[in-house]
C-alpha cells in the first residue's frame, strides 16, 4: 500500500518547450493539497506529467510512490493505465468524449481493472450485479440520474455533467492519489457542495486502505472551503516557489498573485511568456 | 460431395437453412459428380454449361450468353482501387471432385483463427462430420420458417430454384434493376451466376422476423457470384440479414455478386450484412434498390477483410414520398483498401435520403467513401443528409472521401458533413488514466465509432460484429 507520492526536480516539456522547471512536490495519504497558479504556470502540466500523458515528456526528475514497507515504485515507468491501477487518479479539466461507449460500461471496465491490477485482458469483468449496486448508490450520492450511465462518455455532457462524471469515476476507482483539475470550474454553489462531499467522504474512507492524498488545483476558493488544504502550493514559471497552508489559499483568492509576482519576478517574466506561448498555441 | 471446388456459388448467398434442403443437395451432388468439368476461364462454352447445369429455360441461358458479350467488351473502371484480375485464372462453374469437402487444413489460418474463436469450426465441423444428421436438423428449421412464410404467400428460396419454381416474378425482375450493361462486374455475375437469394413478399404482408442467410463456401455448396433479388409488394415489409458467422473463404480470388430490390408502394425494406473476407479477395458487388411511393429502403452493410472491395449499396426513389437510408462501416489493415460508400439517386419529389458511413483504417490499411447524391431534374423537394466518418488508427494508415453531389434542381436541401479523426491521442489517454490498457481502449474507442451500425442489428449479429471487430483490433487476424 504506498503512503506517499513523491516528485522530486521534475522538468516537463511539450513539444520540446519547457513547462515545468524543477518541480518538488511530496503527497502523503490522508493529506489534502491545494495547487494555484496563475494561466499558463504549468498546473494542468503537473497534473497530465503525473498521470502519464505521452506528450509530456519528464526530462528530468522523479516520480515515485513509496509503500508503507519503504520501497520505492518509479511511476515514471509505468504507462497511464498501470499508473490508474497503481492507485493514481486525475480528474480532467475538460475529459474526452468517447462517443458510442457507454458510460457504465466504460466505468465497469475500469473499475475491474483498477481494483484488480493484475486483471488480464478477456477475464472477467466486476459482476454487474454488484457494480451495478455501487454505481447507482455513488450516482445517488451525486443526485445523478440513473439514465446518466446509459448516455455515451461526455458526449454532449455540460461542463456540470462532466465534472459530476469525472467525481463518479473517482468514487468508483476509489484511488490512493486523486488530483482534480479545476474540477469546481463550471459547477454551480450546489453541485461544488456535492463534489466537495464527495471528494471529503471518498478520502475519508478508511474502507480501502487509508484515506486518500488529494491535489487539487483551483483558481478558486470554493472547493477549499469544505476541503481545506494541509497545504497550499504556489506554482509560477513552472516551479512551485512558495508553500503554505488554507491562508495562503484565501490570500491568492482574494488578493490574486501580484505579491507572488512581486516577489519573484525570474518566475513571473517566464510565466507570461509561457502563457503567452499557451495563448498563441490555442 | 465435392471439395475443391469451385465457386459456384451456390451457398455464398444461400440461406443456413437451405443447405440441407433435399432436392437441391441431390440436384447439386449429382451434378457435381456427372456434369461439371472442371475449367479455367471464360467461354461461351463455360456459360452455357452452367445454365446446362441447372436446368435452366432458354430465356435465363441467353441473358447469360448476352451478358457475356457485354462484360467482354466493357473496359475495366478506372476508378476505385487497382484491380489486378486474370479472368482465365477463375474458375467459374463446379468441377467434379472425388472424396470429402474441403477441411479447415485449407483454410487460409488467419481466417480459420477468426472462426475458430468465434467457435465456428466447431460447429461447421459437428455439421461436417454429423453430415446427415445435421443436414436432417437444419432441414426441420429451413422447413419450419419456410412454411411459416409460405402460409402468408411469402417466397424465400435460392435464386436457382426461382427461376425454376417462379419464372414469371423472375423474367419480369431479374435483371431490371441492375442489367448486365450497368458495369463490368454486373455483366461478369450476368453471365455466371449462381445460387444467391430470391424473396418475395406479397402485398401488404409483414414478416415480423428476419429472413436470414448465412454465407459459407464449402464444399458442396461454395460460391462467387451469387444472385439476390428481393420484390417487396405494396404495404409489405421484410428484413433480410445475411450472417458474417459463416466461414467465408475461398482459393478464388473473386467475388462478384448482385444484389437487386424492389420495395413497393408503401413497403419496407431493409437488407443487413455483415462480410469478413479473406484478404486475398476481391469484391466486387452491385447492390441497388428501387423504391416507390411512401415506401422505405435501409441498408445496413458492414464490410471487413478482403484485398479490395468496391461496394456502393444505392437507392433510386423513383416515386415521391420514397426514402433511402444507408448505413455503413468498413474496416481496412494491412494490404487492404475498402472502396466503399452509397449512392442515392432522387428521381422524384419529396424523397428523402440518409447516409451514414463510417470507416477505419488500421496497420497501413486503407479506406475510401465513394458516395453519390443525386437529384434529378423535376424532383423538388428533396432532403438529402449525407454523414461520413473516418477513423484513422495510425500513421500509415489512409483515408480518402470522394463524394460526388450532381443537383439539378433548385428547392432541395442537400447536406454532408465529412469528418477524419485520428483516434485521439487524448481519447486513449483519457480511456487509459482509468486504467484500461492502450488494447482495451483503443478497442473501446473502435467500438463505440462502429456503435451506430452494431444498435442496428438484430442481438446475435451485434455480438459478432463486436468479437469480430475486437479480434481486428487485437490484431490476430490477417
Amino acid at each position: 500500500m504506498s503512503k506517499t507520492l513523491r516528485i522530486k526536480n521534475l522538468h516537463v516539456c511539450v513539444e520540446g518547450k519547457p513547462i515545468l522547471n524543477g518541480v518538488n512536490l511530496t503527497i502523503n495519504r490522508g493529506e489534502t493539497h491545494a495547487l494555484m497558479g496563475p494561466n499558463g504556470s504549468g498546473k494542468s502540466t503537473l497534473g497530465n506529467a503525473i498521470m502519464g500523458h505521452p506528450s509530456y515528456e519528464v526530462t528530468d526528475g522523479t516520480i515515485e510512490l513509496v509503500e508503507e514497507d519503504g520501497t520505492v515504485a518509479n511511476v515514471l515507468e509505468l504507462d497511464a493505465s498501470e499508473r490508474a491501477r497503481a492507485g493514481l487518479f486525475m480528474a480532467f479539466q475538460r475529459p474526452m468524449a468517447i462517443p458510442g461507449v457507454k458510460l457504465a460500461d466504460f466505468m465497469r471496465h475500469a473499475t475491474s481493472n483498477v481494483r484488480n491490477p493484475e486483471r488480464k485482458e478477456g477475464e472477467d469483468l466486476i459482476p454487474m450485479r454488484e457494480f451495478r449496486k455501487e454505481l447507482q448508490e455513488k450516482m445517488g450520492h451525486l443526485r445523478m440520474d440513473l439514465d446518466f450511465a446509459r448516455r455515451y462518455v461526455n458526449d454532449g455532457f455540460s461542463g456540470g455533467e462532466m465534472k459530476r462524471a469525472e467525481i463518479l469515476q473517482m468514487a468508483m476507482l476509489r484511488p490512493k492519489f486523486a488530483i482534480l483539475d479545476e474540477t469546481d470550474s463550471g459547477l454551480d454553489v450546489d453541485a461544488v457542495k456535492l463534489a466537495s462531499e464527495s471528494i471529503a467522504e471518498i478520502s475519508a474512507d478508511a474502507s480501502h486502505g487509508g484515506a486518500m492524498g488529494v491535489l487539487i488545483i483551483t483558481h478558486h476558493d470554493k472547493l477549499l472551503e469544505r476541503n481545506t488544504p494541509d497545504f497550499t502550493h504556489v506554482i509560477l514559471g513552472g516551479r512551485i516557489v512558495e508553500t503554505g497552508g488554507v491562508e495562503l489559499a484565501k490570500e491568492l483568492h482574494n488578493d490574486g498573485y501580484d505579491r507572488i509576482r512581486a516577489e519573484y519576478p525570474e518566475a513571473a517574466k517566464l510565466n507570461s511568456k509561457m502563457a503567452e506561448e499557451e495563448a498563441v498555441s490555442v | 460431395m465435392a471439395t475443391d471446388t469451385i465457386p459456384t456459388p451456390a451457398d455464398l448467398e444461400r440461406p443456413v437453412d437451405d443447405v440441407p434442403h433435399e432436392i437441391n443437395k441431390y440436384n447439386f451432388i449429382t451434378q457435381t459428380k456427372d456434369i461439371f468439368k472442371a475449367k479455367k476461364g471464360l467461354s461461351r462454352e463455360v456459360v452455357a454449361q452452367i445454365s446446362e447445369m441447372k436446368s435452366e429455360p432458354a430465356w435465363m441461358r441467353d441473358f447469360r450468353l448476352r451478358s457475356l458479350e457485354i462484360f467482354e467488351s466493357k473496359p475495366m473502371p478506372k476508378w476505385g482501387g487497382d484491380i489486378a484480375i486474370d479472368f482465365e485464372d477463375v474458375y467459374y462453374y463446379l468441377k467434379p471432385t472425388e472424396g470429402q469437402s474441403k477441411s479447415w487444413d485449407d483454410v487460409p489460418q488467419e481466417i480459420k483463427d477468426t472462426y475458430d474463436k468465434l467457435g465456428i469450426v466447431e460447429a461447421e465441423q459437428k455439421r461436417l462430420v454429423a453430415g446427415v444428421k445435421a443436414q436432417f436438423e437444419s432441414e426441420v428449421v429451413y422447413g419450419s420458417l419456410q412454411e411459416e412464410v409460405a402460409k402468408m404467400g411469402v417466397i424465400f428460396t435460392d435464386t436457382d430454384t426461382a427461376v425454376r419454381e417462379h419464372p414469371e416474378l423472375l423474367r419480369e425482375y431479374f435483371g431490371k434493376i441492375i442489367p448486365p450493361e450497368d458495369n463490368k462486374f454486373a455483366a461478369l455475375n450476368s453471365a455466371v451466376w449462381s445460387g444467391g437469394s430470391f424473396i418475395y413478399v406479397p402485398p401488404g404482408v409483414h414478416i415480423e422476423f428476419p429472413l436470414q442467410a448465412y454465407f459459407r463456401i464449402n464444399a458442396e455448396s461454395m460460391g462467387q457470384f451469387e444472385r439476390t433479388l428481393i420484390i417487396v409488394d405494396e404495404g409489405a415489409s421484410v428484413h433480410y440479414v445475411e450472417g458474417c458467422t459463416a466461414p467465408m473463404y475461398t482459393t478464388e480470388s473473386l467475388h462478384s455478386a448482385v444484389v437487386e430490390v424492389i420495395v413497393k408502394k408503401n413497403g419496407r425494406a431493409r437488407y443487413t450484412t455483415i462480410q469478413n473476407w479473406a484478404n486475398n479477395i476481391y469484391n466486387l458487388v452491385t447492390k441497388r434498390a428501387v423504391a416507390y411511393q411512401d415506401s422505405l429502403m435501409e441498408w445496413v452493410d458492414g464490410n471487413l477483410g478482403s484485398h479490395l472491395t468496391m461496394k456502393y449499396p444505392a437507392v433510386y426513389m423513383m416515386e415521391p414520398g420514397a426514402r433511402g437510408e444507408i448505413l455503413s462501416i468498413a474496416f481496412s489493415s494491412t494490404g487492404q483498401h475498402q472502396d466503399a460508400g452509397a449512392k442515392v439517386v432522387h428521381c422524384a419529389p419529396n424523397t428523402s435520403s440518409r447516409i451514414v458511413s463510417k470507416s477505419i483504417s488500421k496497420n497501413g490499411g486503407r479506406s475510401s467513401y465513394r458516395g453519390l447524391c443525386k437529384v434529378e431534374k423535376g424532383a423538388t423537394g428533396v432532403k438529402s443528409n449525407v454523414v461520413c466518418d473516418a477513423l484513422i488508427l495510425d500513421p500509415q494508415s489512409r483515408s480518402d472521401t470522394y463524394p460526388y453531389i450532381e443537383v439539378e434542381e433548385q428547392d432541395v436541401q442537400i447536406e454532408h458533413e465529412a469528418s477524419v479523426s485520428r483516434i485521439g491521442e487524448e481519447q486513449l489517454f483519457y480511456l487509459m488514466s482509468r486504467g484500461l490498457t492502450e488494447a482495451e481502449a483503443s478497442s473501446m474507442i473502435v467500438s463505440g465509432f462502429i456503435e451506430p451500425l452494431v444498435k442496428e442489428l438484430p442481438m446475435e449479429y451485434a455480438v459478432e460484429m463486436n468479437r469480430l471487430i475486437e479480434l481486428q483490433m487485437e490484431g490476430s487476424v490477417g
